[in-house]
């Protein structure tokens, strides 16, 4: 058994920087929903804030949160939230290093991050973490409350503000720009 | 002519969709806690023992074990001596996701269009394939595919020079390259021959063959060993964060061709493997 270190959101330079690949943790406190459409809105909005020399009107701040790349399944009644297991990372490649140089620190999906966003994650100091995928119900009893924050015409795809207590994670990217991907294959690749 | 009434398909295809997204079969449980006994990598015992805990608990509670309940592909074998009566037959099918669908509580994950990408909020239509066959039996298999493994899938067509060796490297190299964002363990699910359009559908009709099975050829039933050891040796593991279990098991279906062709097509299959089948 690896023990886990507890952190909590949100998340500042000095935890971040402990967090070494192959870390696991145990994430205390909010983070926000957000996949493929709801990163294109904070995306698109923060472009054209951009050009319109002003301030962005962003549904949430990014400075030091985590987003979570997730879809719920529809919840029971009496559920706080149905499954909730993460969805594939690399479709936010496009959007991610931009959401990180505006001070989002962590994000959580699964599968492999591409280049771009591995060397944003160095230069801006963030870390990826990766959730197990498939473990949507095991996932889901760790998340203590759920509230709509904006894009509620997504469905699924909104972007929420989760509760969450010892959210089970692993570091999959820290801030020295290790992979645990490449390192894994590496270490456990045999040559026949 | 055996009759069938559509309301029993509808019927059919709404427990179909439910049990397939909330129940591991047997076969996976087994493959799942073998890799579990033999994986290498610490990390990677911990991510299958939590998907193995998860799995338990959706099946205790009854809840999807994903929330990607995936699109709703379905596999017919209709036998020739079969009248469907009381309505149009798609139909039935399609009423019968949209009841699974809502009642089971399933992520609605089908949109109307792919450019416009309006939701149809029952995950309909199901992508429906029929094969007519003697008899007078109606099998149902249903299963629900994610996207997370779906996306990770190719169709390639090779020269027909390049044969084994050449399907062995493009697929070895494929798992390699996509293998970690479909959810590994994976089943490999690969179609050699036929057409361009049918290869892809042999490589996803040999995903139903229970683990542990052995091809009927011994040809590619060895193909298969080599491939399944050699994705393992890939180093992937669960979750492709290292380790020795990225792969359950290689299933290879294959289709007379054209002297000219070599279709390959390689679908990837997420560790949970869900499918049902019905046999009325």
């Amino acid at each position: 058994m690896v023990s886990s270190i507890k952190i909590e959101t949100p998340l500042d330079e000095e935890t971040i920087s402990k967090l070494k690949i192959g870390n696991k943790v145990l994430l205390n406190g909010i983070v926000y929903t957000a996949r493929d459409q709801a990163h294109k809105r904070l995306v698109d909005e923060l472009e054209k804030a951009g050009k319109e020399n002003r301030q962005p009107n962003l549904p949430f701040p990014l400075e030091g949160q985590v987003i979570y790349y997730v879809g719920p399944a529809p919840s029971r009644p009496g559920m706080v939230i149905g499954p909730a297991g993460p969805t594939t990372s690399g479709r936010m490649d496009t959007y991610t290093p931009i959401l990180l140089e505006k001070g989002l620190k962590g994000t959580i999906g699964k599968g492999r991050r591409g280049k771009d966003t591995i060397e944003a994650m160095k230069k801006y100091k963030a870390v990826y973490f990766v959730a197990v995928g498939g473990a949507a119900v095991l996932i889901s009893k760790r998340i203590k409350r759920i509230g709509t924050v904006a894009y509620e015409d997504l469905g699924p795809e909104a972007i929420y503000r989760l509760e969450v207590e010892d959210f089970p994670l692993i570091v999959a990217n820290d801030v020295y720009g290790n992979d645990l991907f490449d390192e894994g294959m590496k270490k456990y690749r045999k040559v026949t | 002519m055996r009759e069938i009434t559509s309301e029993e398909v509808t019927q059919a295809v709404e427990n179909l969709c439910i049990s397939s997204n909330c129940t591991l079969n047997e076969d996976v449980w087994k493959a799942l806690r073998e890799k579990l006994k033999n994986e290498e990598s610490l990390v990677g015992k911990e991510v299958l023992e939590e998907i193995l805990e998860n799995d338990r608990m959706a099946e205790e509670e009854k809840l999807p074990l994903c929330q990607d309940t995936g699109f709703t592909t379905i596999f017919v074998e209709m036998g020739q001596e079969i009248k469907v009566t009381g309505g149009d037959f798609y139909q039935a099918i399609n009423k019968g996701v949209g009841n699974g669908y809502r009642k089971g509580y399933l992520r609605k994950s089908v949109v109307k269009d792919p450019l416009r990408r309006k939701n149809t909020g029952d995950n309909t239509p199901a992508w429906v394939h029929i094969d007519i066959v003697p008899g007078n039996k109606l099998k149902i298999s249903v299963m629900p595919k994610g996207a997370g493994s779906e996306n990770m899938s190719t169709v390639k067509m090779l020269s027909p020079t390049e044969g084994v060796q050449g399907v062995k490297k493009f697929v070895l190299d494929w798992v390699k390259e996509r293998g970690a964002n479909a959810c590994p363990p994976l089943v490999v699910g690969v179609g050699i021959g036929g057409t361009f359009e049918g290869v892809a559908k042999l490589a996803k009709k040999a995903l139903l063959r229970p683990i542990g099975s052995k091809n009927p050829e011994p040809f590619y039933a060895e193909m298969e060993e080599e491939l399944l050891k050699g994705i393992n040796n890939l180093g992937l593991g669960p979750q492709g964060l290292g380790g020795s279990s990225t792969a359950l098991a290689v299933h290879i279906k294959t289709y007379p061709c054209h002297i000219a062709s070599l279709p390959l097509a390689i679908n990837l299959q997420c560790h949970a493997v869900r499918h049902a089948t019905i046999i009325l």
